[in-house]
C-alpha cells in the first residue's frame, strides 16, 4: 500500500486540478450563454438569406454564371472553423476528422484556417495551409466573415480554386453540437419542392439576373461564414463546459477513492503503532 | 391612394431590425432610388448606400441602409441588410473619420481595386452623416 504521504500529495494535486476544471466550467457556462443568445438572434438572418438565395436560384431557372458552374480548377478551398484553445473534449478533433474523411484528396485541399487547434492538426497531417486567421474566433465580427469571404472569392474568381467548402460545428442546443461540412461554391440548388410553390410568378431582377447574382452570392457566402463563426463559438463553449463538467466529476470520484485509501492507510499505521507499543510493554514484563 | 398596406421585414445579421405593415418604403438601389407600394411585382434588387424611408400608418421612419438586398414577393417584402442603422445609433465621429480616410485614399490616386472600395466607403460615410443630420 502506498504511504500516507504519497496518497495525501496525490489527493491534493487532484483537488487543485478539480478547482481549475470547476472554474473553467463556470467560465464556459457564462460564455456559452452569451454565445447562445448571439447565435439565436442571428438565426433569422441566415435562414432568410438561405431561403432567399435558394428561391431566387430556383425561380430563375438556368442561369449561366461562374458562381453556379464548375470553373475547372482541381484545387478545393476548405474553410475550417475550430478553437484557439483545447480542453474542449472532441470539439476540434471532430472537425479535423470530418475534413480528413470527407473524401477530398489531401493534395488538392487548401485550408483556410480559423482556430489554432485545427490548423496545428492539419499541419501535422501535411495539409497545405493557405491562410491563418485564428485571432478572429475569439470575438467574430461580421466584417471578419466578409474579409474571409473576399479572400476565397478572389481566389475562386482568379481560377486558383474550383470549389469552396466550409467545416464548422453547428450548434443545435447546449448539449448537441454536430460537425458540419458544407459546399459553398459552386452553389448547389436544392431540388424545388413543387407542392408548396404556388406563386410561380417569375422573379425580376434589378440589375440583370447575372449581375445580381454577382453581387448576391458574395453576400450569401459571407453570411454563411459569419453564421458558422457564431455557431462554432457557441459549440466550443458548450463542448468545453461538458468536458470540464466530466473532468470535475472524475476528479471528485478519484478524490473519494483516494480519501478512502488514505484513511485506511492512516488506520493501518495507528493499529501498527498500537501493536508495537503493546508488544513492547509485554516484553518488559 | 396608398391605403393598402404590406408586410416589410428588415433583417440584420444579429437581429430582426424592423417588422411591420406599412404603406410605402423608399430606398436606394444600385440602379437608382425607388419607392415600393403594396402589390409590387416580384423583384430582387441590390441595395446601394442611401436613406431608407418607411411610411407607416401614422408616421414616417428613417434609417441609414448601407448594404444588402431586397426581395419582393406577393406575400411580403424582405430587406436583408448587412448594415442598417437608426439615426440615433449612428456613430457620427466614426463616420466622419471614415469619410476623411476614404477621401484621402481617393485623392492619393493609386489605381487598382482599392479605388472602388474607397468610393463605397465614402458613400457609406456620407449616407451615415446625412441620415444622422450632421
Amino acid at each position: 500500500m502506498a504511504s500516507m504521504r504519497d496518497i495525501k500529495r496525490r489527493k491534493e494535486s487532484i483537488q487543485s486540478t478539480q478547482q481549475i476544471t470547476k472554474a473553467m466550467k463556470l467560465v464556459s457556462t457564462v460564455k456559452l450563454q452569451k454565445a447562445r443568445t448571439r447565435a439565436e438572434s442571428a438565426k433569422p438572418y441566415f435562414q432568410k438569406m438561405y431561403d432567399t438565395v435558394q428561391s431566387i436560384l430556383s425561380k430563375s431557372g438556368n442561369i449561366e454564371h461562374p458562381y453556379l458552374t464548375f470553373n475547372g480548377s482541381e484545387k478545393k478551398a476548405v474553410i475550417v472553423v475550430t478553437s484557439n484553445r483545447g480542453l474542449a473534449g472532441g470539439y476540434n478533433n471532430n472537425i479535423v476528422k470530418l475534413v480528413a474523411d470527407s473524401g477530398l484528396p489531401k493534395e488538392s485541399v487548401e485550408i483556410y484556417g480559423i482556430g489554432k487547434k485545427g490548423i496545428e492538426s492539419f499541419e501535422r497531417r501535411g495539409y497545405y495551409i493557405a491562410s491563418d486567421d485564428s485571432d478572429i474566433i475569439n470575438e467574430p465580427l461580421f466584417s471578419d466573415a466578409v474579409e474571409i469571404g473576399r479572400k476565397v472569392l478572389d481566389a475562386y474568381a482568379a481560377g486558383e480554386i474550383g470549389e469552396i467548402y466550409l467545416a464548422y460545428t453547428g450548434f443545435k442546443n447546449t448539449v448537441v453540437h454536430t460537425p458540419e461540412f458544407i459546399k459553398l461554391l459552386p452553389v448547389e440548388v436544392k431540388a424545388e419542392e413543387e407542392s408548396e410553390k404556388k406563386s410561380q410568378a417569375p422573379m425580376n431582377y434589378e440589375p440583370e439576373a447575372e449581375e445580381s447574382l454577382d453581387l448576391l452570392i458574395p453576400k450569401y457566402i459571407n453570411s454563411i461564414i459569419y453564421g458558422a463563426f457564431i455557431e462554432a463559438v457557441a459549440s466550443e463553449n458548450g463542448a468545453r463546459m461538458q468536458a470540464m463538467d466530466a473532468a470535475t466529476s472524475n476528479a471528485e470520484e478519484m478524490i473519494s477513492t483516494l480519501s478512502l485509501a488514505y484513511n485506511r492507510a492512516r488506520q493501518g499505521a495507528i493499529t501498527q503503532e498500537l501493536t508495537e507499543i503493546i508488544s513492547g510493554a509485554e516484553a518488559l514484563n | 391612394m396608398a391605403d393598402k398596406t404590406f408586410r416589410l421585414e428588415i433583417i440584420a445579421p444579429d437581429r430582426i431590425f424592423y417588422s411591420n405593415d406599412i404603406y410605402m418604403v423608399e430606398y436606394n438601389t444600385v440602379e437608382g432610388e425607388v419607392g415600393i407600394y403594396a402589390d409590387h411585382i416580384p423583384m430582387t434588387q441590390i441595395i446601394a448606400p442611401g436613406r431608407l424611408i418607411i411610411t407607416e400608418r401614422n408616421e414616417e421612419k428613417q434609417a441609414a441602409l448601407l448594404s444588402g438586398f431586397v426581395e419582393i414577393t406577393p406575400e411580403k417584402m424582405t430587406i436583408l441588410a448587412e448594415a442598417v442603422e437608426w439615426p440615433q445609433n449612428i456613430d457620427v465621429n466614426r463616420a466622419k473619420e471614415a469619410k476623411t480616410r476614404a477621401e484621402r485614399r481617393l485623392s492619393s490616386e493609386q489605381g487598382g481595386v482599392d479605388i472602388g472600395r474607397a468610393e463605397l466607403a465614402l458613400k457609406r460615410a456620407i449616407t451615415r452623416l446625412d441620415v444622422a443630420g450632421k
